[in-house]
């Protein structure tokens, strides 16, 4: 039904001049009608962010809904937006989860409740904006936009040492982004246009192709974040808000490996191919030793988000591992390869889906005690029996448990990765073990047992809101896990068509 | 010689500024201090009479007036708006701050409108004395004005300073004129230019008199190691004054380095690259890493100043139009964030209390988040993130200087402004992060609020859409 408007432009601009309206609206009598605004702002959102799934062609790679008008004519930096099947699960997912953290912030957010849900609402703007825009330049704005306002929110609404958080937070990704910036300028002079398609097709020799990964690498693998320049990561969850840990962890990080797909595999495929014994090595230790890191923590919300970390190393792994899997003379097709990329992609999505319910479990829990520590916790399902329900469901989705998305993902990369090398596989595999050590560990120290206390005593079980949330998260991880072939289906023919792309050596 | 031969009428903005401002140093005179707003309005009418004189003037083509001396090109018609539009709001900011420190006297604004006549003189300058004619006008104003203050101490040690540092580097830049004169036979801008493209071989007594002239100009812009008096001056005189200096005269030392360098001395570029890399790199690094020490919202801004005059030099030292213009759209970009990181100090500081401290600005959002987010626009700016017009201005910049295959400049470029990320985010904490302190309501006239609001969302605005004002920069270069 919307299929001849500019969507994209709408999906865009919707929430961020709904954001600026929120403002406006200011916290007059509790903010309740910013917070209502900000929820039917959310929520238009994501209805026509559904439209892009209904009206999307499977059977084509092209860019769909394309949108092109020039805009700095100096630099020709045009306002470029198209979607294929790679960026628009992307899309639904970042309007999905921020409808979620608007309800999740209705009740808790007591400090300027209109600056913090107009600060989310501008986010998820300029994230579809990431996602959709097809201009290098056009991409970037909006790729360093997006850290103003989570800046202005890990640092206002954040816990005791946000400050520094939230200071690492953004210097640790400008840094990586700047070098990306001037990779960008540089192929804009090769190829005289910042066009993404057609920097895919510009010629490179290997020393260029070199230099460029490495600055994409920078810019991506801090986002992602992979080993070892992942030490924002945990500071800055522990010290966000509910709201920005799950918008951090549920697209921030997807922002990173859409990085990957969108720029470095194609643009640079022979030093992808060179260099990617170093990023599967990266993305390796993030599973093993990241999990190990996680297995040890007292911080509920540090655990989760070293979790996050191990978790965001099966989507590098799954796609730098095609390389090797070619290499592998028993693979003759592209099956191995698709099915490692799909993992990955898939693994993204899931983990959108549970690491905001993770976090979200979390903020349940936070906002009753005021703590994060597990050991000022035990016994949580004698007084909260809905609440335990839910949260242990979520950690088997973390865990990797079939019939939950968290086991697609996973299994599909692991698959994959035993067609490269036996050893990488066994590697990746152990995360299954480690995985349910730390979550299971947790889920018992936290839920099970006796009431460890007379404040686990006191803890009311979740209100119909918090119910809500949950329950629509639980849907997704559970139609996701159980019947994951739409979302396959809708990226197959981008994937292939990048598999395809990069299987040719540009030199 | 008839009036015709001297094309006078290219001239009339500068004509009307002039018989304004002895107008108004007439008319203050006979003005009760309760009707010294009338100097303030007829301040304003003189520059927004010129403002739209030059509008109205506007050929698109290059004239030359005075027997060649005084030349009227697209660049400087543009420069000379910006200067006009800029010190029109510098005014705009100063009312309150000079009514609350009893110092509202008409001779701040002649002293202004000097100085904008002496800006005016250098951008359409085409002959070396009427260059130095510009600068010494305006520098001679700017000593008054810093000193403007009797009562402060500060003040006068800084305009002290600067008068004695600022009259070296006229020294300097006269014997380089002499020496280039002695050289080329010539102080007219096109005739040196021709005289020096039939010079062959390298003059030893030329990369002299170009040494001279960098190193004057270098002084009047602050560049490293030239940069001494500029956290000094920022910082003891009347914050009004600060605003100005920091922002008009940078747009005219821009056009002087685009008359020496480019128009005069173009065929030396291979030669005065070199000496641009070393200064733009120092004042990078020098600017950016001493900022972050700073506690003084005004001496902060002042290395924030150098480490940006780095910027403007790396896109000056490409050599390219897109290098030329890329510098162009910088000082004027940067020009109006600084006026507006000024503004807000302007609007915070009351009677008795200058709120030029880092930690003066703590809580601003809870007591106007309006403005607070202002200051982000700036500070986001100053830092080069997107989407404010800052970002644009560094994109350029970095853009010209790889396009020469000058890569590893554009790197030193990028990694020094990751450093100045740190002090332009310690501001933006301060404003959000921090409780207020201060807490007294920001009660200034509506005028300026609105004048500031307008600053900043300019600011905003262009980075939104660059595009007219990057094609614009780039339609006034010929090269």
């Amino acid at each position: 039904m919307f299929a001849d408007w500019p969507l994209l432009s709408l999906l865009v601009w919707t929430p961020i001049l709904g954001g600026l309206v929120v403002l406006l609206a200011g916290d007059h009598g509790g903010a309740q009608g910013a917070k209502r605004l900000a929820l039917i702002f959310s929520t238009a959102t994501f209805i026509l962010s559904l439209s892009l799934f209904t009206g999307f062609d499977n059977s084509t790679s092209a860019m769909q809904f394309v949108e092109f008008y020039p805009w700095v004519s100096s630099f020709s930096i045009n306002y470029h937006f198209g979607v294929d099947g790679i960026s628009m699960p992307l899309i639904i997912l970042t309007a999905f989860i921020t409808v979620i953290v608007v309800i999740a912030g209705w009740d808790v957010i007591k400090t300027k409740p209109s600056q913090y849900m107009a600060a989310f609402l501008i986010m998820e703007g300029l994230m579809i904006a990431v996602f959709s825009a097809l201009d290098a330049i056009f991409f970037y704005v909006f790729w360093e936009g997006m850290l103003i306002p989570m800046f202005i929110i890990i640092g206002v609404w954040g816990g005791p040492n946000r400050v520094y958080a939230t200071i690492k937070f953004f210097i640790y990704t400008f840094i990586g982004s700047v070098f990306m910036l001037i990779a960008m300028i540089y192929m804009y002079y090769q190829s005289g246009s910042f066009s993404i398609l057609e920097m895919h097709n510009l010629k490179l020799s290997m020393d260029e192709q070199f230099w460029i990964f490495l600055a994409f690498l920078m810019a991506f693998a801090v986002k992602v974040p992979m080993w070892p320049v992942h030490t924002w990561l945990p500071d800055a969850h522990v010290e966000a808000p509910t709201g920005g840990s799950v918008i951090l962890a549920a697209i921030m990080l997807k922002i990173g490996g859409y990085g990957f797909i969108r720029f470095s595999l194609p643009i640079t495929p022979d030093a992808s191919h060179m260099l990617d014994w170093l990023v599967i090595l990266m993305s390796l230790t993030a599973v093993v030793y990241i999990g190990f890191v996680a297995l040890v923590q007292n911080d509920m919300k540090k655990l989760v988000a070293y979790s996050s970390i191990s978790h965001m190393g099966f989507v590098t792994l799954g796609l730098f591992i095609v390389f090797m899997i070619w290499e592998n003379p028993a693979n003759s097709n592209l099956t191995g390869a698709v099915l490692a990329v799909e993992g990955a992609m898939i693994q993204m999505v899931s983990h959108g889906f549970i690491s905001a319910a993770m976090f979200l479990a979390i903020g349940v829990l936070y906002d009753r005690m005021h703590s994060r520590n597990i050991s000022d916790y035990g016994g949580v399902v004698n007084t909260m029996p809905v609440f335990t329900a839910f949260a242990v469901f979520f950690a088997m989705a973390n865990v990797g448990l079939p019939g939950t998305s968290g086991f697609v993902g996973e299994f599909m990369v692991i698959l994959a990765a035993f067609k490269a090398n036996f050893w990488f596989a066994f590697l990746a595999a152990l995360t299954l073990i480690i995985g349910a050590a730390y979550t299971l560990w947790m889920v018992k120290r936290v839920y099970f047992g006796d009431v460890a206390n007379e404040n686990v005593a006191k803890l009311n079980d979740l209100n119909a809101r918090e119910v809500l949330i949950m329950s629509l998260l639980a849907i997704a991880v559970l139609i996701l896990g159980l019947w994951p072939a739409p979302l396959i289906d809708v990226m197959h023919a981008s994937v292939n068509n990048l598999l395809h792309h990069i299987a040719v050596s540009k030199l | 010689m008839t009036l015709d031969a001297l094309n006078i009428s290219i001239a009339w903005p500068e004509i009307f500024l002039l018989s304004m401002t002895c107008l108004l140093l007439v008319v203050d005179v006979f003005l009760k201090q309760s009707q010294r707003n009338a100097s303030y309005l007829i301040a304003q009418f003189s520059l927004i009479g010129s403002l739209v004189l030059i509008w109205m003037n506007m050929s698109g083509q290059r004239a030359e007036a005075f027997n060649g001396t005084f030349v009227v090109d697209p660049l400087a018609d543009i420069l000379k708006i910006f200067i006009c539009a800029v010190v029109a709001l510098v005014f705009v900011y100063s009312r309150d701050y000079l009514k609350d420190r009893n110092i509202f006297k008409g001779e701040f604004y002649v002293l202004g409108l000097f100085g904008v006549l002496g800006m005016m003189l250098m951008v359409s300058s085409n002959h070396m004395l009427t260059l130095y004619l510009g600068l010494e006008l305006l520098s001679l104003s700017m000593y008054a004005m810093v000193a403007f203050n009797r009562e402060s101490g500060t003040s006068a040690e800084a305009a002290m300073k600067y008068f004695i540092l600022g009259a070296i580097a006229s020294g300097m830049l006269l014997y380089g004129i002499s020496i280039v004169y002695g050289i080329t036979g010539s102080m007219n801008i096109t005739d040196i230019a021709s005289s020096l493209i039939k010079q062959t071989e390298m003059n030893i007594g030329l990369i002299f008199g170009l040494v001279f002239l960098i190193v004057g100009l270098s002084f009047k812009l602050g560049a490293v190691p030239f940069h001494m008096w500029v956290p000094d001056v920022y910082h003891g005189a009347p914050t009004t004054v600060t605003s100005y200096i920091a922002s008009a005269p940078k747009i005219a030392g821009f056009a002087i380095i685009i008359r020496v360098l480019v128009e005069a001395m173009g065929s030396l570029h291979n030669e005065w690259q070199g000496m641009l890399i070393i200064l733009a790199v120092l004042s990078l690094a020098v600017g950016n890493i001493i900022a972050i020490a700073q506690t003084n919202l005004k001496r902060m801004l002042a290395y924030s100043t150098i480490s940006h005059v780095g910027f403007i030099l790396l896109g000056l030292l490409a050599g390219t139009k897109a290098g030329y213009s890329s510098a162009m759209f910088y000082i004027l970009v940067y020009s109006l964030m600084t006026l507006g990181g000024f503004g807000i100090i302007l609007l915070l500081a009351r009677a008795g209390f200058e709120s030029e401290e880092l930690s003066d600005l703590k809580g601003l959002n809870q007591r106007s988040p309006w403005f607070a987010f202002m200051m982000l626009i700036f500070m986001f700016s100053m830092a080069g993130v997107p989407p404010t017009v800052g970002f644009w201005a560094k994109l350029s910049v970095l853009s010209a200087v790889i396009e020469i295959d000058m890569l590893w400049l554009a790197l030193v470029g990028v990694f020094f402004s990751i450093i100045g990320v740190y002090y332009y985010l310690r501001v933006i904490k301060l404003m959000y992060f921090d409780e207020p302190i201060e807490t007294a309501a920001i009660d200034n006239t509506p005028g300026m609020q609105i004048a500031l609001s307008f600053n900043g969302l300019i600011i905003l605005l262009l980075g939104v859409y660059p595009g007219a004002l990057m094609a614009l920069c780039f339609s006034v270069f010929a090269v």
